[in-house]
C-alpha cells in the first residue's frame, strides 16, 4: 500500500549467510516474469517432463496467457489495493526440481496438536517430502499424496478434473501457476467415504535465499463423502518469499468439505492463494481463513455453487499489525436454484496494516430462492492502519434473499468503561474486547482441539506472542501451556 | 387478472409506456453537427461570452481529447459518436418581458407537464427558471428574491453580469479535468443555472429549474453552480422531461454547489427523461457529474434524487466535507423498467473533522432492466471521529432485471465508524397476503408496498415535488401503483 512495504520485501535478513548473499548478488537482477517466461521456453523438457499431454497443452495455453496479460498490477481494479508490483518484480529464485537437502522434512519439525490427530502432509520449499511413498492410499479408500505421482497414475481423473475451475483468464498468478507448477497435493475421497481424519497440509519456506514457490492441489471429494483440510502456510526463516498456491476442489453431490486456511509467516512473505471449489447438488462447504501474519497475503476464493440445495459458509479472521497486508477476494456464484451462502470476515489492524475485503455475491438468472448473506466488519486501532471494504452484490433473479454488511469501527468505549470501572487493566480490557470480536469466527470450528488451539493461537497473536518461531511450524509452544488472560474473572 | 393478477401486474409494470413523449415544435438556432474547436468557438461566440470563457472551454476541449471513455460502470451501450451530435440548439425568441410573450407551444408544454409557469406563480409560490433546450426561456420572481439579494439567473448571464462570482466558483468543486463527462461539459456547456445566497439569507422561495430535451440529436449540457454563503439556506430544485425520440440523445451535464460556513443547501432532482421504448430503442445517455462541497465548517449539503428515466444513468450526487462538523445526505429512489440500465450512488468524501454522511438508496429494477447502486465512503486519516451510515436496498420486479450493489468503502482512521448495509429481495408474499387478506387486491397492494419502500426517500422532497415524484412513480410502474 505505500513504499515502505516494498523496501520491507527487498531487504533480507544479512546476519544469515554472508556467503549466500555474495552469491546472490552475481544473479542478474531481472523481474520475476520474465525470468519465469524465459524459463519456461527454455526448460520446456524439465517442466513438462511428468506430464500427461492433456496437461501439457494447458500448460502452453496459460503460458501464451501470461506472456500477453503478464502479472496483475496495481492499474487492475481487483488489485488496485494490493501493491503486487512490490513483489513481482523483485529478483527470486524458482526450482524446478527439488534440492538434495528437501528430500526429508521430518527431522525439521514436529506438529503436536493436542488430541487433534492428522494425516500430515509435508512441503519443504513447495516440494512434496515423503521418503516412504509418493502416494498413500488409507484403508477406507482415501488416496493423497504427491500431485505428480497422482498424474501419472490416475490420468483419466487429471483429464476429467485438472484444469477446469481454475481459469488462467483470472490473472497471471494462475495463468503462470498453470503454465509452470511442477509439484502440490491430490487428495481423493471415494463416495460414500467419511474421513474421519483431517488431512493437513503443512508448507514450509526454508530457504536462504529470495524464493519463489508454485503449488497445485487438486482435491476431488466423491458422492456422500465428507472431508476435513488443513492447510497451513508458514516461514521458519527471515527471507522473503513469494508463494503462488492454486487449489481445485470438486466438492461431489451430498458431499461435506471442511477447509481452514493458517497462514502465519515471515513479514518478507508474500502469499497468493487461490482456491476454486466447485459444488453439486446438496453439498456443503465451510471454509475457514485465519491469517495471523504475513507481509503480502491475498486470498482469492472462488465458488461456484452449481447444484441445488448447496451451501456454503465462507469465514475468515485477519489478525495484522506493523506493515502487513492481507486482501480477502470472495467471489460466490450461485447458478442454481435453492442454495444459500454465508460470508463473514472478521478483522483487526493495528500499526500501519491495511486490509482489503472484497465479497463479491453473482446471483444467476435462474438461481431462484437464493439466501446469500455476506459480512465484513473491521476494528482499526491505530490512526494509520487502514481498511478497504467492497461488498459487492450481482444479482439477475427476482426470488432472493441477499443482503450484506459492512461496519468499521473501533472498540466500544462504553465496553471499555464499564471494564476499567471494575478494576480491569487497560491493555487487559482492549485484549478482551478484542478476544470477544473475533469469538465469532473462532466458534465456527467444528474441530474441537483444533478451535481450542486456534482460540490459543488468537490469544497469543493479540498479546504480539505469536511471531515465527524457528521449530515449530504451529507456533503452538508446549501444548501443555494453555495460555490465560490475567484477569481474576470474579471480579467480573 | 382473475386467472393469475401477480402476472398481469407485472406485464402491466413491465410496459408502461412513456407518458412525457410529445414534441414541442419551436424553431432553433442549431450548431453544426459535430465536435471541433470551431464548434466551440461558435457556442461561445452565440453566447457572446468574454474572452476567459472561450479559454476555459477551449482548455476542457483540448484535455478532453486526451482522455478515454470510461468502462468501469455496469452499462453496456452502443459506441455514443460524439462527431454525430448538435452541441447547440437555442429557441430563437428570447429576452421576454412577460408570459405573454412565451411561445404558446411552450407554454403548452409545460401544461402536458403539469408544470405551467402559470399554475407554478399562481398555486406553488416556486420562482422557476425554465430552461429548454439549453438557454433559458423565462426567470419569475426575479423581483422577490432580489429584494434578499439571492441571485437566481441562467448561467450565461451570470457570465456577463457576476463574472467574478463565476470566475471563483465555477470548475472550483468539479474541475474540467475531473472525468471524461466534466472535461465534455466544460467545453460545451450550454446554458443552466446560477445561484447565489448572499451571508446570513435564508432564501425565502424554493428554486425551481425544469430542463426538457427537446430538439432531436442535441445533447444538453448544462450547468449548474450553487453557492451559498455563510449562515444560509437555500433549496433547489430540478425536475428533467424530454420527448419521445427514437434516436438516443447524450446528456452530460455538471452540478456545483459550494457551502460556506454554516450554510445549508438542500438540492432535489426529478428525473423522468426518455428512457426507450419497450424494446430498449431510444432513449437519453445521462452522463451527471454533481458534487457539493462543504467547505466551511458546519455546513450541510443533502441530495435527494427520484430517478425514472434515461436510458442509461450514470451519476453519483457527492459531498466532499472539507470543513469540520460537516454534514453530507443522498437520498435516491431509483427505478429501471424495459431496457434502461442505471449506474448511481454517491461519494462521501470526509476530509473534516466529526464529519457525518448519511445515504439511504433504494433501488426498483422491473422489466429487462439493470438497476445498480455504486457508491463511495471514503474516510481520511485527519477526518477523526467521523460517522458514516449507508444503506442501500433493491427490490426485484419481475425475473428477468437485474439489481447490484457495489459499495467501496475507504477507513483511514481508528476514530470513525462506518456502517453499511443493503438488502435485495422481492416484493414479499408474506407482505401481499397480508393485504389480499384484507381485502386490498394485489395490484392495490404492490402499489402500497412500493410507496411504502420508497417513503423514506420521498418524504425528503420538498411539498411540490413529492407529489409530482409520487406521480412519475406511479406511470413508471403503471398499473401497480394507486
Amino acid at each position: 500500500m505505500n513504499g515502505s512495504k516494498s523496501s520491507i520485501m527487498r531487504v533480507p535478513d544479512i546476519t544469515n549467510s554472508p556467503k549466500v548473499m555474495e552469491n546472490m548478488k552475481l544473479l542478474k537482477e531481472i523481474p520475476l516474469g520474465e525470468m519465469l517466461i524465459d524459463r519456461f521456453q527454455n526448460q520446456f523438457d524439465v517442466i513438462t517432463a511428468n506430464d500427461i499431454p492433456a496437461v501439457t497443452a494447458m500448460r502452453k495455453e496459460a503460458m501464451n496467457h501470461f506472456i500477453s496479460n503478464g502479472f496483475p498490477s496495481s492499474s487492475d481494479e481487483k488489485w488496485r489495493h494490493t501493491e503486487i508490483e512490490s513483489l513481482t518484480e523483485e529478483n527470486f529464485q524458482y526450482y524446478l526440481k527439488p534440492l538434495d537437502s528437501e528430500q526429508d522434512i521430518e527431522d525439521l519439525f514436529k506438529c503436536e496438536v493436542h488430541d487433534f490427530d492428522t494425516e500430515i502432509i509435508s512441503l519443504l520449499n513447495g516440494w512434496y517430502v515423503n521418503k516412504h511413498a509418493g502416494l498413500t492410499t488409507l484403508p477406507n479408500g482415501i488416496v493423497y499424496g504427491s500431485l505428480t505421482n497422482a498424474m501419472k497414475l490416475y490420468p483419466e481423473l487429471f483429464e476429467q478434473y485438472y484444469g477446469n475451475l481454475a481459469d488462467i483468464q483470472v490473472n497471471g498468478f494462475v495463468s503462470v501457476n498453470t503454465a509452470m507448477v511442477q509439484d502440490g497435493v491430490f487428495i481423493y475421497i471415494p463416495d460414500g467415504v467419511y474421513a474421519e481424519k483431517t488431512i493437513q497440509i503443512i508448507k514450509l519456506i526454508d530457504k536462504k535465499e529470495q524464493l519463489f514457490v508454485q503449488n497445485r492441489n487438486l482435491i476431488i471429494l466423491g458422492k456422500n463423502s465428507s472431508f476435513s483440510l488443513m492447510h497451513c502456510d508458514d516461514s521458519i526463516n527471515h527471507f522473503s518469499s513469494l508463494i503462488n498456491t492454486v487449489t481445485e476442489v470438486y466438492v461431489g453431490e451430498n458431499a461435506h468439505f471442511n477447509l481452514y486456511k493458517l497462514q502465519n509467516l515471515n513479514n518478507q512473505s508474500g502469499l497468493i492463494n487461490s482456491t476454486f471449489i466447485h459444488q453439486e447438488a446438496n453439498s456443503t462447504t465451510k471454509s475457514n481463513t485465519l491469517t495471523f501474519n504475513g507481509g503480502m497475503i491475498r486470498n482469492n476464493i472462488n465458488i461456484d455453487l452449481q447444484g441445488e440445495n448447496a451451501h456454503a459458509d465462507v469465514l475468515g479472521l485477519y489478525l495484522m499489525d506493523k506493515n502487513q497486508h492481507v486482501d480477502n477476494q470472495i467471489y460466490i456464484k450461485h447458478n442454481a436454484a435453492h442454495c444459500t451462502s454465508n460470508e463473514k470476515f472478521k478483522g483487526i489492524l493495528d500499526d500501519e496494516a491495511s486490509a482489503v475485503f472484497n465479497g463479491y455475491i453473482y446471483v444467476a438468472r435462474n438461481a431462484q430462492k437464493t439466501n446469500a448473506y455476506q459480512n465484513n466488519n473491521n476494528i482499526l486501532l491505530t490512526p494509520k492502519a487502514t481498511i478497504n471494504s467492497m461488498p459487492f452484490l450481482e444479482i439477475y433473479a427476482d426470488d432472493v434473499k441477499c443482503s450484506h454488511g459492512a461496519t468499521i469501527g473501533q472498540l466500544d468505549q462504553e465496553a471499555m468503561f464499564y471494564m476499567r470501572q471494575r478494576g480491569i487493566s487497560s491493555s487487559n480490557a482492549r485484549l478482551l474486547l478484542m478476544y470477544a470480536f473475533t469469538a465469532e469466527i473462532i466458534n465456527q470450528i467444528s474441530i474441537e482441539a483444533l478451535r481450542k488451539r486456534i482460540d490459543d493461537m488468537v490469544k497469543k497473536r493479540l498479546r504480539g506472542e505469536l511471531s515465527v518461531c524457528e521449530k515449530c511450524v504451529l507456533h503452538c509452544g508446549s501444548p501443555d501451556k494453555e495460555y490465560h488472560f490475567e484477569i481474576d474473572m470474579s471480579k467480573i | 387478472m382473475e386467472n393469475n393478477p401477480g402476472t398481469n401486474i407485472l406485464d402491466e409494470v413491465t410496459q408502461g409506456d412513456y407518458k412525457f413523449g410529445f414534441y414541442t415544435d419551436i424553431e432553433n438556432d442549431f450548431a453544426p453537427r459535430g465536435l471541433t474547436e470551431e464548434t466551440i468557438h461558435f457556442i461561445s461566440a452565440k453566447k457572446e461570452e468574454p474572452e476567459w470563457m472561450l479559454q476555459f472551454r477551449l482548455k476542457a476541449f483540448r484535455h478532453w481529447l486526451t482522455l478515454k471513455e470510461p468502462e468501469w460502470a455496469h452499462l453496456h451501450h452502443r459506441p455514443i459518436n460524439y462527431q454525430d451530435i448538435i452541441y447547440y440548439a437555442a429557441p430563437k425568441k428570447k429576452e421576454l418581458a412577460s408570459l405573454d410573450e412565451v411561445d404558446p407551444e411552450l407554454l403548452e408544454t409545460f401544461n402536458k407537464l403539469g408544470i405551467s409557469l402559470d399554475e407554478q406563480k399562481k398555486l406553488t409560490g416556486v420562482a422557476v427558471d425554465a430552461v429548454i433546450d439549453s438557454v433559458s426561456v423565462k426567470t419569475t420572481f426575479q423581483d422577490t428574491l432580489g429584494k434578499h439579494g439571492v441571485i437566481f439567473c441562467s448561467f450565461s448571464e451570470a457570465v456577463k453580469n457576476h463574472p467574478e462570482l463565476i470566475k471563483k466558483y465555477m470548475g472550483s468543486v468539479v474541475q474540467y479535468t475531473d472525468n471524461y463527462f466534466a472535461a465534455l461539459n466544460s467545453a460545451v456547456f450550454s446554458d443552466g443555472s446560477f445561484c447565489f445566497i448572499p451571508n446570513d439569507v435564508r432564501c425565502p422561495l424554493e428554486l425551481s429549474t425544469y430542463f426538457r430535451i427537446n430538439a432531436a440529436n442535441t445533447g444538453q449540457f448544462e450547468r449548474t453552480l450553487i453557492v451559498a454563503e455563510s449562515n444560509s439556506y437555500v433549496s433547489y430544485m430540478e425536475g428533467c422531461t424530454a420527448p419521445m425520440r427514437d434516436e438516443n440523445q447524450l446528456h452530460a451535464a455538471i452540478v456545483e454547489i459550494v457551502a460556506m460556513e454554516n450554510a445549508e443547501v438542500k438540492y432535489s432532482t426529478v428525473q423522468n427523461w426518455y428512457p426507450g421504448d419497450k424494446n430498449g430503442i431510444g432513449g437519453i445517455y445521462n452522463f451527471v457529474t454533481k458534487r457539493g462541497l462543504c467547505k466551511g465548517n458546519n455546513s450541510k449539503i443533502s441530495w435527494t434524487q427520484v430517478e425514472t428515466g434515461s436510458a442509461i444513468t450514470w451519476k453519483y450526487p457527492s459531498c466532499v466535507l472539507m470543513g469540520d462538523n460537516s454534514v453530507g445526505e443522498f437520498y435516491s429512489v431509483a427505478v429501471t423498467n424495459h431496457y434502461q440500465q442505471a449506474d448511481t450512488g454517491t461519494k462521501m468524501i470526509h476530509l473534516g473533522k466529526n464529519t457525518r454522511s448519511t445515504i439511504i438508496s433504494k433501488g426498483i429494477s422491473a422489466g429487462k432492466s439493470n438497476n445498480s447502486y455504486r457508491g463511495l465512503v471514503k474516510i481520511l486519516p485527519n477526518a477523526s471521529n467521523s460517522r458514516n451510515f449507508s444503506q442501500c436496498d433493491s427490490l426485484l420486479l419481475g425475473d428477468k432485471c437485474g439489481a447490484h450493489t457495489f459499495p467501496y468503502i475507504q477507513a483511514g482512521n481508528e476514530t470513525s465508524i462506518v456502517e453499511h448495509e443493503a438488502t435485495t429481495s422481492k416484493i414479499s408474499e408474506d407482505q401481499l397476503f397480508y393485504c389480499n387478506q384484507r381485502g386490498i387486491n394485489t395490484e392495490k397492494a404492490i402499489g402500497l408496498i412500493v410507496n411504502g419502500y420508497a417513503k423514506e426517500v420521498l418524504n425528503k422532497l420538498p411539498m411540490e415535488f413529492a407529489v409530482e415524484a409520487q406521480k412519475l412513480l406511479a406511470i413508471t410502474l403503471e398499473g401497480s401503483v394507486g
